[in-house]
């Protein structure tokens, strides 16, 4: 069984993969939400627009995502020499990039789940908040937010599965680089890349289907939980 | 506490003019259904925006379109109970209660939790989830939600319309201890006239958007059949204290100004005080007073106004001290008995309900 072993370096990869799905769904959450209920409740102009960029990383090939990224955000880009400037924020060929290309690849997943929650908020239990004296931030963390937690954590789940499974678009942004940017997938496509590499990518193969397996079970799991507090009439 | 209200409203095709003001106590909004009775009870909680008007509570200004003043719904503290609860799913019915007391200001805070527990008969619910409970329970613990957030008005929109005839009966008891009981002045729309006339002290009729007539409960339901059609409900109401119980026969005696009725019933106290509906329908007109009638309440008093319908009958108001008994006779009896203002009569009052 000694080939099951995994070696420093897939476990590099794999520690990698967990902490930047686990940045960019985190990260993204806030904006994911605010987007969401825009989308949902919002009266504006250009929401149209707005919902077709959200959906943009679903239709493009996440190669052009990619080669986006690295025009908008790399070193020389618009956004990120700026950042670069003043913030001292890098994104290119650091995990943070691949962070930044997992989180907008997973975004439309979560803005979709998080929406349709939003849009099935019962409008009249707001109303009846109101009369109880909660004005409209109150009346959206104490009402409307645990409401819709089930598609949070839904949004959440598929955000995070995404980024696991990512590698066009963060392969075209950052690059390949063991222990800054080779994520799982990166990594499994390395060893296909050199003879004599199957084990390595059957044993991540294995590692991929078991974090799978358990975000799966855990998210089912939390709407479980939230299901049965969020009894709804 | 007095609320003053004139407000425009145009929704699609309906256009709301409402002009009242309501003192103490419980102020009915009546109509039929579509008659902007919750249009109107939306704009005064301030969850609707008159296009037009001002809305007053005593002295402060909560809408006044022309200087452009709008109090939001959160900041008028006023209880809404909705007609279909609406209480919060994710929250057991002890945190539904006290929702509304983390935002009330402290002064307003009600101190006596376990009164109003007991008064609305919610004790044992406390920790269970709104989607176990009853209809009925429901819109007990949405009355409680809404009077722990310590409002300085209650408004009630139909709150027994989508119950049943023994859920109604259930919470009516209810209400009538909170009008009873409590200080805060109430608002309930209804389109019942059991509702109204057993709760209200005042009653404000709206047909069409707009408000027909206001006055005391006596007055506008006494006038009820000629603005609606539902007339088996018409008639006098009267409120009494009950003197004596007969609880061989089954029959209180109860005090009215001038003359006494006898009403059967099985469980009032004397002393207590109570209304009576008497149904013009239900009344006959004598000149002499009858002997070896089955009927237990003749009442003496005098005419004080005839008014025809055009459609062959014809409603007598009667005098008896300070209350008036309708009467609704055909216009021939009218004529045979040659009726004339100020004349004494009898009114043969064959059914009086207690309004329970």
């Amino acid at each position: 069984m000694d080939w099951l072993q995994l070696s420093d370096e897939e476990w590099t990869a794999i520690r990698l993969s967990l902490w930047v799905s686990a940045v960019a769904m985190t990260v993204s959450l806030p904006f994911g939400i605010l987007t969401a209920y825009l989308l949902a409740r919002g009266r504006f102009w250009g929401k149209s627009i707005l919902n077709g960029l959200v959906h943009l990383p679903l239709i493009l090939p996440p190669v052009v995502t990619g080669f986006l990224l690295l025009v908008v955000f790399g070193r020389r880009g618009v956004v990120g020499s700026f950042l670069d400037q003043y913030l001292g924020i890098v994104f290119s060929f650091r995990w943070t990039g691949a962070a930044l290309a997992c989180g907008i690849m997973g975004f439309p997943l979560m803005v979709r789940s998080i929406r349709l929650s939003v849009e099935a908020v019962d409008h009249k239990l707001e109303e009846a908040a109101r009369t109880l004296g909660a004005g409209p931030a109150w009346v959206f963390v104490t009402v409307t937010l645990p409401l819709i937690l089930p598609g949070i954590i839904a949004g959440m789940i598929l955000a995070f599965a995404k980024a696991m499974g990512e590698f066009g678009a963060t392969i075209t942004f950052v690059s390949n680089i063991p222990g800054e940017t080779q994520t799982l997938s990166a990594a499994i496509y390395t060893f296909t890349q050199v003879p004599g590499g199957d084990a390595g990518a059957m044993r991540l193969t294995i590692v991929a289907i078991a974090i799978s397996f358990t975000a799966l079970l855990a998210s089912e799991f939390m709407a479980y939980l939230v299901g049965k507090r969020v009894h709804v009439e | 506490m007095t609320l003053a209200v004139d407000v425009q409203q145009t929704l699609g095709g309906f256009v709301l003019d409402a002009r009242f003001t309501s003192r103490r106590g419980v102020t009915a909004l009546f109509g039929p259904s579509g008659s902007g009775k919750t249009s109107l009870i939306r704009v005064i909680a301030g969850l609707s925006k008159p296009q037009r008007g001002s809305l007053l509570i005593d002295d402060q200004v909560l809408v006044d379109t022309e200087n452009e003043i709008f109090v939001p719904a959160h900041r008028r503290h006023f209880g809404y109970v909705f007609q279909e609860g609406r209480l919060f799913p994710h929250l057991s019915v002890r945190q539904n209660l006290n929702y509304g007391r983390w935002f009330a200001p402290k002064s307003a805070r009600i101190g006596d939790f376990q009164h109003i527990v007991d008064l609305l008969g919610i004790g044992g619910l406390l920790d269970r989830r709104p989607g176990t409970l009853s209809g009925g329970e429901k819109q007990r613990v949405a009355i409680g939600r809404a009077l722990f957030a310590g409002p300085r008005l209650l408004l009630m929109d139909e709150p027994l319309a989508s119950l049943d005839d023994p859920r109604k009966a259930e919470i009516l008891p209810y209400l009538e201890r909170l009008r009873d009981e409590t200080s805060t002045p109430i608002v309930y729309v209804s389109h019942s006239t059991a509702e109204v006339a057993r709760l209200a002290d005042q009653v404000v009729m709206m047909h069409n958007g707009r408000v027909e007539a206001v006055g005391t409960t006596a007055e506008i339901l006494a006038g009820f059949s000629f603005l609606s059609s539902d007339r088996r409900e018409a008639g006098a109401v009267l409120s009494g204290v009950v003197e004596t119980i007969d609880a061989v026969h089954r029959l209180a005696t109860i005090r009215l100004s001038a003359f006494q009725l006898i009403v059967p019933t099985a469980q009032v106290e004397a002393g207590a005080t109570v209304r009576l509906h008497i149904p013009e329908r239900d009344v006959m007109v004598a000149t002499m007073r009858p002997e070896g009638l089955s009927a237990l309440n003749i009442v003496e008093g005098r005419v004080a106004s005839i008014e025809a319908d055009g459609e062959g009958m014809v409603r007598v108001r009667i005098r008896c001290g300070d209350d008036i008994v309708l009467a609704r006779i055909t216009a021939l009896s009218a004529e045979r008995l040659a009726l004339k203002l100020e004349e004494p009569v009898f009114a043969v009052v064959k059914t009086v309900a207690l309004e329970r």
